[in-house]
C-alpha cells in the first residue's frame, strides 16, 4: 500500500473562488492510502514545494497526488519537486482542478463535489504507481532547415554560427525564397536583393551549411535527437561540381518561350535556365518538361556549348541518407489563386495582376527591367487602382478566400502606392481598402507618408468589379465615407492577394508528425510561451510556414527558431519519456497491428522460443518495442486485440482504477 | 447606443436569415450593385441600418423597388452576409401588410410589351404581391 499525500492548490482566487478547497483536502485525507492531506494558496511556489517536501520526510510519502492546474502547466515542476524531496518523479499524479472544473464551473458545490472525485481518481491510480526511470538517448549534433527563403537561410546562418552542422533543403534550383523576387523592402525601401543576396552568399559559403538545391525531403524517421531523413535530390541534368554558372548554356538553347516562374511568367525562360543573376547555387538546370534533348533525344545544344562539360542528360534522381538531431520548417507562403475571385478580370486581363507579380514589374532585375509598364501593350499606366485583402478575411462559408488577415498586404500596398508616386508622378494612384491595419515600427509613418507626402488616394470602399473596356479597366467601387459609388478608368489593376501556406506544406507535417491548423499554417506549441516549437519535440517552426508575417518578424523568428535548436544540439543526451509501451510476450498473438499503427516505428516483430505448459518448445512471433524510439502515443494498447500491449505510467489498470474511483 | 425596433429587427433577421453582425463593413455589396444610382439606400447601408434598428427609412423607401435581385452581391460579400436577402425581407415585411400591394394583376395588361419577357411579370407579382 502506498504512503500518499493530497495537496490542494488554491490558485490564488482561481481555484479557490470556485472550489471550496478545505472541503477537498478534508474530504480526499479518508481516501484509501491517504495519510497526509493539505491546502495551500500557490502550491507552485517556492513555499509550497516546501510544504510537499517536509510532508514527504515528515509522513514518509510514497506517493503525491496534486490538485491543481493542468499537468501542461506544472506537472514538470512538480516531479521535479518529488525527485528533491527523494521520491521517483512518476509517483505524482496531478488531478486537473482548475482548466477542466473550478473554470468551467460557477456553482461552488458542483465544483467542489467535481474536484473531490478528479482528486478520487488521481489517489486510485498513484495507488498502482510504480516508480519508472527514463531512458537517455545521444543528440546528432546537426540540424535540417527545409526551405531556403529568408527563414530558413537566417536560421541555418544562426545555428552555423554557434558551430553546429546545418543542411537547407530548398525544393527551387535556388535559395532565396520570396524574398529574391521583391523590389523594395518597407518601411525602409531598402532594396531586397541587396540585403539578402549576402545573406545567401553567407549560407553558400559557411562550411558548416550544405545547401541541397531542387530537393525534397521525401522520409523521415526517428524522434527528438535522432530523425533519419531522406531527401531526394531530382536531376538537374548538370553536374554541379562542374557548372561555374557562365550562363551560356541558357543563352543558346532554342527552346524559347517557356514560362519563366521566376517572373512569375510574365517573361520566357529557355528549358536549361539559370533562375535569376544572384541565385545560389548558380548552376544551370534543364526543365525535363521542355528539354528536347530529354524529350526525343534531338538537340544538345547545350552540352555542345558548355565548356566545362557539365551537362549530363543521363542524371537521375538521387537519394540522400543523413540523421539529424532537430528539424526546422521553414516553408514559406504563397499568394492565393484568383480563380475564385471573377470578377476582378485577373484571368480575362493582362493588366490586372498580383502584388508580387507588380513587384517583379518594379524590379530592375524583372520583366521590364525596373519600368512600369503595361503587360497588355508594354505602355505607362497613367492610373492605377490597388484593391487589398482579395481573399483574406473572408467568412468560412463564403467558401472562396481565407478568413485570416495575410497582415503584409496593408503595407506592401502603401509601398507600392509610395514608389509609383516616387517614380511616376503623373501616376494617380488609389489605394481602395476595409481597413489600414499597420501596427509596427515606423509602419503607421510609412502609410501616413504615402497619403500626406505622395497623395495616395486611400478610398474607405471595396471593388465591386473590374470590367476591361477597350485598352481601360473600369473599376466600378465604393467610397463609403462620401456614400457614392465610383468608377474609375484605371490603366493598370494590382490585387493584394492572400498568402497562404506552400503546398508542400500539409505533406511535410505528416512527415513530421507535426500539427496544423485548418488553413495549414504549423501549429506552435503553446501560442504565446513557445511561439518557434511545433509540439512535437525536435520539430521547430520558422517564418511565414507558421502564419502570415513580414520580413522583420520572419528573421526574428528564424533566429528564436535557431536559439531553439541550438539549445538542443549543445546537450549531450536526452533524457527519454519512461511512459513508453511494452508488450506482454505470453499474450501477444503476432497480429500485427501495433507495427502498423505506430507512427514511429518502435514496434518489431521477431520469432521466440517459448515453453509450453506441456513442456514443449514452439516458436512464436512476437512483437517488442524500442523504448528510445517509442514516444508513449499508446496508439499500440489501444489497437492491440490481444491486451498484450500496454503503456508504463498508463496501464489498462491504472486508468480502469481511474474510472472506477469517478464511477464509483 | 439603444437598439430601436428590436422586434422588427428579430424578424427581419429571421425571415431573411441574415446576420447582420457578420458584416465587416467592407462595401463590396455597393460597390457590385447595379441599381446603386437608383437607390436611396444601397445595399451596405440595408446591412448597418437593420443592424442598427433604423428599419422605418428602409421601408418608407422606393429603394425597396430599386434592388434587382441579381445578387451580385450576395455573390460577391467576403462575409457571406447576403444583403440581396435582407433588402428581400424588408420588402416582404412592406407588401404583407393591408393594401401595399406593389403590383395587382389588373397592373399587368399595362405592362405588356413585346420587348419584355412574359417570366419578367410572373417573377415581378411574386415579388412585388403579398
Amino acid at each position: 500500500m502506498q504512503r500518499i499525500g493530497v495537496f490542494v492548490c488554491w490558485c490564488g482566487s482561481n481555484i479557490a473562488a470556485t472550489i471550496d478547497v478545505q472541503r477537498v483536502s478534508d474530504t480526499l485525507a479518508h481516501e484509501p492510502g491517504v495519510v497526509f492531506s493539505a491546502n495551500y494558496q500557490y502550491m507552485c511556489s517556492q513555499a509550497g514545494q516546501d510544504l510537499i517536501k517536509d510532508a514527504v520526510r515528515d509522513h514518509a510519502l510514497t506517493g503525491i497526488v496534486i490538485c491543481s492546474c493542468s499537468p501542461r502547466m506544472h506537472e514538470a515542476t512538480f516531479r521535479k519537486t518529488a525527485a528533491a524531496a527523494g521520491i521517483n518523479s512518476y509517483m505524482v499524479e496531478i488531478a486537473n482542478i482548475r482548466e477542466q472544473c473550478s473554470w468551467v464551473h460557477k456553482d461552488k458545490m458542483v465544483g467542489t463535489e467535481k474536484a473531490i472525485t478528479l482528486g478520487r481518481a488521481a489517489i486510485a491510480k498513484v495507488n498502482l504507481n510504480a516508480p519508472l526511470i527514463p531512458g537517455e538517448t545521444p543528440v546528432t549534433k546537426r540540424a535540417l532547415v527545409i526551405g531556403g527563403g529568408i527563414a530558413g537561410i537566417q536560421t541555418a546562418l544562426d545555428i552555423a554560427d554557434a558551430g553546429f552542422e546545418v543542411d537547407i533543403v530548398e525544393k527551387k534550383p535556388t535559395i532565396g525564397g520570396k524574398m529574391a523576387q521583391l523590389d523594395k523592402t518597407f518601411p525602409t525601401l531598402d532594396c531586397a536583393a541587396c540585403i539578402l543576396t549576402p545573406k545567401m552568399v553567407d549560407a553558400a559559403q559557411n562550411d558548416k551549411i550544405r545547401i541541397f538545391s531542387y530537393s525534397e525531403v521525401t522520409e523521415v524517421k526517428g524522434f527528438v535527437g535522432n530523425f533519419n531523413v531522406k531527401i531526394t535530390k531530382h536531376a538537374r541534368f548538370v553536374d554541379e561540381t562542374k557548372c561555374t554558372g557562365c550562363g551560356l548554356c541558357t543563352e543558346k538553347c532554342p527552346q524559347k518561350g517557356i514560362p519563366n516562374e521566376f517572373n512569375l511568367n510574365m517573361d520566357n525562360r529557355r528549358a536549361i535556365y539559370i533562375p535569376f543573376a544572384q541565385a545560389i547555387p548558380k548552376i544551370a538546370t534543364i526543365d525535363p518538361e521542355h528539354c528536347n534533348m530529354l524529350k526525343s533525344g534531338k538537340c544538345g545544344v547545350c552540352s555542345k556549348v558548355c565548356a566545362a562539360g557539365a551537362i549530363d542528360y543521363t542524371q537521375r534522381d538521387e537519394v540522400i541518407e543523413e540523421s539529424y538531431g532537430a528539424i526546422v520548417a521553414a516553408t514559406g507562403f504563397n499568394p492565393i489563386s484568383m480563380d475564385k475571385f471573377d470578377e476582378f478580370a485577373y484571368s480575362t486581363s493582362k493588366d490586372v495582376v498580383t502584388s508580387l507579380e507588380f513587384e517583379r514589374l518594379m524590379n530592375a532585375a524583372g520583366p521590364t527591367g525596373g519600368t512600369l509598364l503595361r503587360p497588355s501593350d508594354g505602355k505607362h499606366p497613367h492610373t492605377i487602382v490597388f484593391v487589398q485583402c482579395v481573399g483574406s478575411r473572408c467568412s468560412a462559408d463564403a467558401e472562396k478566400g481565407k478568413e485570416y488577415c495575410s497582415k503584409i498586404c496593408c503595407m506592401y500596398t502603401a509601398k507600392h502606392a509610395m514608389l509609383t508616386r516616387e517614380k511616376y508622378p503623373d501616376t494617380e494612384v488609389y489605394v481602395f481598402y476595409i481597413d489600414v491595419r499597420t501596427p509596427g515600427k515606423n509602419f503607421d509613418e510609412f502609410y501616413r507618408r504615402a497619403v500626406e507626402e505622395y497623395g495616395v488616394h486611400y478610398i474607405k470602399g471595396m471593388v465591386g468589379k473590374v470590367m476591361p473596356q477597350g485598352d481601360k479597366l473600369i473599376v466600378q467601387a465604393s467610397d463609403l465615407l462620401d456614400d457614392r459609388q465610383l468608377r474609375i478608368a484605371a490603366d493598370m489593376v494590382v490585387l493584394a492577394a492572400a498568402m497562404e501556406p506552400d503546398k508542400s506544406a500539409r505533406s511535410l507535417a505528416t512527415m513530421l508528425t507535426a500539427s496544423m491548423d485548418t488553413n495549414d499554417f504549423f501549429t506552435e506549441a503553446h501560442p504565446k510561451l513557445r511561439p518557434v516549437e511545433s509540439p512535437t519535440a525536435g520539430i521547430f517552426l520558422s517564418g511565414t510556414c507558421q502564419g502570415p508575417k513580414d520580413i522583420p518578424e520572419t528573421v526574428a523568428q528564424a533566429s528564436a527558431a535557431a536559439s531553439k535548436v541550438i539549445g538542443l544540439l549543445c546537450k549531450e543526451r536526452l533524457v527519454g519519456n519512461p511512459c513508453v509501451a511494452n508488450s506482454n510476450e505470453n499474450m501477444c498473438t503476432g497480429c500485427s497491428l501495433c507495427e502498423r499503427v505506430c507512427p514511429y516505428g518502435a514496434i518489431t516483430y521477431s520469432d521466440k522460443e517459448f515453453k509450453m505448459p506441456d513442456r514443449s518448445l514452439r516458436i512464436r512471433r512476437v512483437a517488442s518495442v524500442n523504448e528510445a524510439v517509442c514516444q508513449g502515443c499508446g496508439a499500440c494498447t489501444v489497437a492491440c486485440p490481444s491486451g498484450a500491449m500496454d503503456l508504463k505510467g498508463f496501464s489498462v489498470q491504472q486508468i480502469m482504477a481511474e474510472v472506477d474511483a469517478i464511477c464509483k | 447606443m439603444e437598439v430601436k425596433n428590436e422586434r422588427l429587427k428579430e424578424q427581419l433577421i429571421r425571415i431573411s436569415g441574415v446576420n447582420p453582425r457578420k458584416c465587416m463593413k467592407c462595401g463590396k455589396c455597393s460597390a457590385s450593385c447595379p441599381s446603386y444610382d437608383e437607390m436611396e439606400y444601397h445595399p451596405h447601408q440595408f446591412v448597418s441600418m437593420v443592424e442598427s434598428g433604423n428599419i422605418d427609412p428602409l421601408m418608407n423607401s422606393e429603394s425597396l423597388y430599386k434592388c434587382l435581385t441579381c445578387f451580385a452581391c450576395v455573390d460577391r460579400c467576403p462575409r457571406n452576409v447576403e444583403p440581396a436577402k435582407l433588402v428581400e425581407a424588408v420588402r416582404l415585411m412592406v407588401i404583407r401588410q393591408q393594401g401595399r400591394n406593389r403590383l395587382t394583376p389588373d397592373d399587368i395588361p399595362a405592362l405588356i410589351d413585346d420587348e419584355l419577357p412574359q417570366q419578367a411579370i410572373v417573377s415581378a407579382l411574386r415579388k412585388y404581391t403579398r
